[in-house]
């Protein structure tokens, strides 16, 4: 990675800095909230690397979920990164060791910035893509460290602050609201959760399990109405 | 929670990530296009994934009093409504983390 290809990728990267810097400072601020020390927001932010799976990290430390808990929701809250991964299988081809680094590092953020952008004349194209990921790696754990640090001199009354993983949740659900042609899922997803929460109760979350696989049997059922309403959408916006 | 244990929780968050974000590849990197299937649950299911967290942070609402779903149900339209106004991430976010943080400490 040189300087050249690292000055190249950085005005690309600005947007991501702003958002990072902000969830990150929120993130560890809630890390200070529940009394770990910043070297563990930095360490998290450094292995883990995920905004909404750290915000839910955060609540499962707080209430020291069991280890098997503890990887069903990361891996249901992740989900959405098998996704990702498909549409970058051609561009991380031939990145040799960098490859393994940019999977580890394929967040939202950075994987809308790799699938929209490319590299100005003359830059190294794999090593543009590789400086994107670093700098927005170094940008959430810098953001972390900062609230963390924040959080732990400045002592305001911090009750309620875990609200911010619920506000992130629907500021995503909004998002995906607005660029989704089916609103179906979503109320599904709702609907489905609702239900087996107030049969099982809440208990460690465990009414996720039952939802989850309820969810993707139902969404298996509909999937011939939906992919048919999907390709009557398409048609329609051709025709316009 | 002790620190060993915090420490492997976070190692398992670490790993668990990793794998998320590993599968496609280990799947499907050398060898053509995955299952339909598989694409048709990857456009649709995290819709749906999105909407059950929502429902997971508020599971511990009960409606015994207004002080126990009030600021949540109150904090949370905020944001929608801020969101879908404004657009800005950190504004929603922020935004009303504080009302809600207001609003049971100060007002239910």
């Amino acid at each position: 990675m040189s300087r050249k290809t690292l000055a190249a990728a950085f005005p690309y990267t600005l947007p991501v800095l702003m958002g990072y810097l902000s969830i990150g400072i929120v993130f560890g601020w809630m890390m200070a909230a529940i009394g770990y020390a910043p070297t563990w927001a930095a360490a998290m932010s450094a292995a883990i690397y995920a905004g909404s799976g750290q915000y839910l990290g955060v609540d499962l430390l707080a209430n020291a979920t069991p280890l098997a808990d503890v990887a069903f929701l990361t891996l249901i809250i992740n989900f959405r990164h098998l996704v990702y991964g498909l549409s970058m299988l051609e561009k991380f081809k031939g990145m040799g060791w960098r490859k393994l680094y940019m999977i580890f590092s394929l967040t939202d953020e950075t994987y809308a910035l790799l699938a929209g952008v490319h590299p100005p004349e003359g830059v190294d194209e794999k090593g543009f893509y590789f400086s994107i990921a670093v700098l927005d790696h170094l940008y959430w754990i810098g953001g972390s460290v900062l609230g963390a640090v924040a959080g732990s001199l400045i002592t305001i009354n911090t009750e309620g602050i875990d609200f911010a993983m619920t506000a992130l949740f629907i500021v995503i659900a909004v998002e995906q609201w607005r660029s989704a042609r089916q609103h179906l899922p979503a109320l599904l997803g709702a609907g489905v959760t609702v239900v087996c929460l107030l049969l099982l109760g809440q208990e460690n979350g465990r009414f996720l399990i039952p939802a989850l696989v309820l969810m993707i049997i139902l969404l298996l059922v509909l999937r011939p109405s939906l992919e048919r309403s999907d390709k009557t959408d398409e048609k329609g916006v051709d025709s316009v | 929670m002790t620190p060993l244990r915090a420490a492997a929780a976070i190692a398992v968050m670490a790993a668990v990530t990793f794998l998320t974000r590993a599968l496609p590849f280990l799947l499907f990197g050398r060898k053509g296009n995955p299952p339909r299937v598989v694409l048709y649950l990857g456009k649709y299911l995290p819709a749906a994934v999105i909407a059950m967290l929502i429902v997971y942070c508020f599971r511990s609402v009960n409606f015994q009093a207004a002080g126990n779903w009030a600021p949540a149900f109150i904090a949370g339209a905020a944001v929608a409504v801020l969101h879908i106004w404004k657009r800005n991430n950190l504004l929603s976010i922020v935004g009303g983390t504080i009302l809600y943080m207001v609003l049971v400490q100060a007002v239910f």
